[in-house]
């Protein structure tokens, strides 16, 4: 069994976001609250009942591959936090 | 004539219409009421006053050549901040999207435009819609207009509480869990979320797909109306848009209560009301009762269960759907980081508010291995059973009424410090969300200290015609809904 903390952590590092000590604590305290509230679910009994994700009936939409204009290079690449003339920039990623 | 600030949309579209004032007369009208009254209620996070009189003067032109015959065009209208605007910052209230200029405009605001509707300005909200009160804006909370003191409600709290001022005429906002409606009912105006499908989500910055809803957040019920029948229908950038034909949603909403079944859940009206909530929401009924209207109790046994579930389902969307906020394509980028991954993790640390680092969190956990089962396969077990359990309501009743919200708005602060709190204020219009359901919030009065109650109306999947009618049959009985902050409450 983990402790709440080592949840805390791991889910954070899935979720890509750093905690300080305090903010950890935080965390701990709130998500286990909230938690601890949302099992008020497993005194439901669910036994055969079909996990439904959307209401409506959602199948695949199928269209023809047709080339059709897209954004201009310029419109995208004017929001990105760091850009050369005709690309995005990264930090190297393979050494 | 009357001040355009206390007409309704369409009451302001067809002065414009009959030339009694100009679109850009009006557009330069909210823009005044902006500047005086803004500051005190923090509902605007970008304003678009150029490009707005520009627009509005085209339009003019339009509108007198006969080539814009919508009912509101040359009305002015704001947009929430999730809705992509080309052209116009579009922030989600967080500081990671605080540059954000969509190079692309969202369905609906593309409609709104084709019916030549001025956009004014983008809206405050809590950060991505995570939120009931508005305090988790990365730009400042909103306030009340009827007692600055007190929250607007949220997610949609700068749109409820623009139209409440009368700062803007009309606006759209989004609806998760009860972010259009409990906000309407706390500024004391009308606010609908459309069936799920009804309105394509093309362009809204995503919450929780399955559950998001753009929607309308006027005056009354008949612009509401007017506005759903702008922005409804089929798109095929949104694969879960449906595809059907809608009627004209402005000319049947006359047709009344009477005869119409009406079901009053008791467990709604029972602890954790407030008395002033129940007295006005069981007056309201009554007036639908004395208007033809059959009114029974109904039983919601599920009520328990409904916000837990969205919880669930809701964080665990969220944690996927803000994944693409990763400081890399659009958006801030932190300037403290060692490597590629610590690019993502220093710049959403950064980027994030704590209410949307903690719903990711939970997201996170509630889909991780070995908790996948107990938490979110089990949301959507009783999502189903939730969904089920209103259509057997549905086979012998057309619609059911409650209260929007447990309380009337909570003063600022008072839900921060107790999360769970927050989250209970959507127990009686999250169901809707989960179910798919259409729920329109209406003004039933106020309680003891002044501040706006709002009676929710709710119908079957693609019910918009029955609720409408009834929201406009409770209008024109009642003149809550044209009460203005610091007007006559009785």
């Amino acid at each position: 069994m983990r402790t709440a903390k080592e949840i805390v952590e791991y889910v954070a590092e899935l979720s890509r976001i750093k905690l300080d000590e305090d903010e950890t604590e935080k965390m701990i305290k709130e998500l286990g609250e909230v938690i601890e509230y949302m099992d008020i679910l497993q005194g439901l009994d669910t036994e055969g009942v079909e996990p439904m994700s959307h209401v409506f009936p959602i199948t695949n939409v199928m269209r023809e591959d047709e080339v059709t204009p897209s954004f201009e290079r310029e419109d995208i690449l004017r929001n990105a936090p760091e850009r050369t003339d005709e690309t995005l920039v990264v930090p190297k990623t393979i050494e | 004539m009357e001040d355009i600030l206390n007409m309704t949309a369409l009451e302001l579209g067809s002065a414009i219409k009959r030339g009694e004032i100009s679109s850009p007369e009006a557009v330069a009208r909210v823009f005044d009421a902006i500047e005086t009254k803004d500051k005190a209620i923090n509902a605007y996070i970008t304003l678009n006053r150029d490009q707005a009189l520009e627009r509005a003067a085209v339009v003019q032109q339009k509108i007198e050549r006969d080539e814009l015959t919508s009912p509101l065009a040359g009305v002015p209208v704001a947009i929430k901040d999730n809705i992509c605007t080309k052209g116009i910052k579009t922030t989600c209230a967080s500081k990671i999207l605080g540059d954000f200029t969509p190079p692309y405009s969202a369905t609906v605001t593309q409609k709104l435009e084709t019916a030549g509707m001025v956009i004014c300005g983008k809206l405050n909200m809590d950060e991505f819609a995570m939120g009931s009160t508005n305090e988790t804006s990365y730009y400042g909370p909103v306030k009340n207009p009827f007692d600055t003191s007190r929250v607007s409600g949220g997610s949609s709290g700068g749109a409820a509480a623009a139209v409440a001022a009368r700062e803007a005429v009309c606006a759209l906002g989004s609806d998760t869990g009860g972010s259009i409606r409990q906000p309407a009912s706390y500024c004391g105006v009308t606010g609908l979320k459309p069936t799920y499908g009804a309105v394509s989500r093309y362009g809204l910055i995503a919450y929780a797909s399955s559950l998001d809803q753009i929607g309308p957040v006027a005056r009354d019920v008949a612009d509401c109306a007017a506005i759903l029948g702008i922005i409804c229908g089929h798109d095929p950038a949104d694969s879960t848009s449906l595809d059907i034909s809608h009627p004209d949603y402005t000319a049947v909403l006359d047709g009344g209560v009477r005869g119409m079944k009406i079901g009053l859940p008791r467990e709604c009206f029972e602890a954790g009301l407030d008395s002033d909530v129940a007295d006005r929401v069981r007056a309201a009924a009554d007036t639908l009762r004395g208007a033809g209207a059959v009114v029974e109790e109904v039983s919601l046994p599920l009520l328990d269960y409904v916000v837990p579930t969205y919880c669930i389902i809701a964080s665990a969307e969220a944690s996927s759907n803000l994944s693409c906020f990763d400081g890399i394509k659009y958006g801030m980028r932190s300037r403290n980081y060692d490597g590629l991954t610590d690019l993502y993790n220093a710049t959403r640390s950064e980027g994030f508010g704590d209410e949307v680092k903690k719903r990711i969190l939970l997201g996170t956990f509630v889909l991780s291995s070995g908790y996948y089962d107990a938490y979110y396969r089990r949301a959507l077990q009783v999502k189903a059973l939730i969904k089920n359990h209103f259509d057997a309501i549905f086979e012998k009743y057309d619609l059911i009424v409650c209260p929007t919200s447990p309380t009337t708005a909570p003063r600022l602060g008072e839900s921060l410090s107790d999360p769970l709190k927050m989250y209970l204020s959507d127990i009686f219009t999250a169901s809707a969300n989960i179910a798919g359901l259409p729920g329109l919030s209406v003004p039933c009065g106020f309680d003891r200290v002044g501040l706006p109650v709002g009676m929710q109306i709710i119908g079957q999947r693609l019910g918009e015609v029955k609720v409408l009618s009834a929201g406009y049959a409770y209008q024109q009985l009642t003149s809550y809904h044209k009460t203005a902050p610091g007007g006559d409450l009785r």
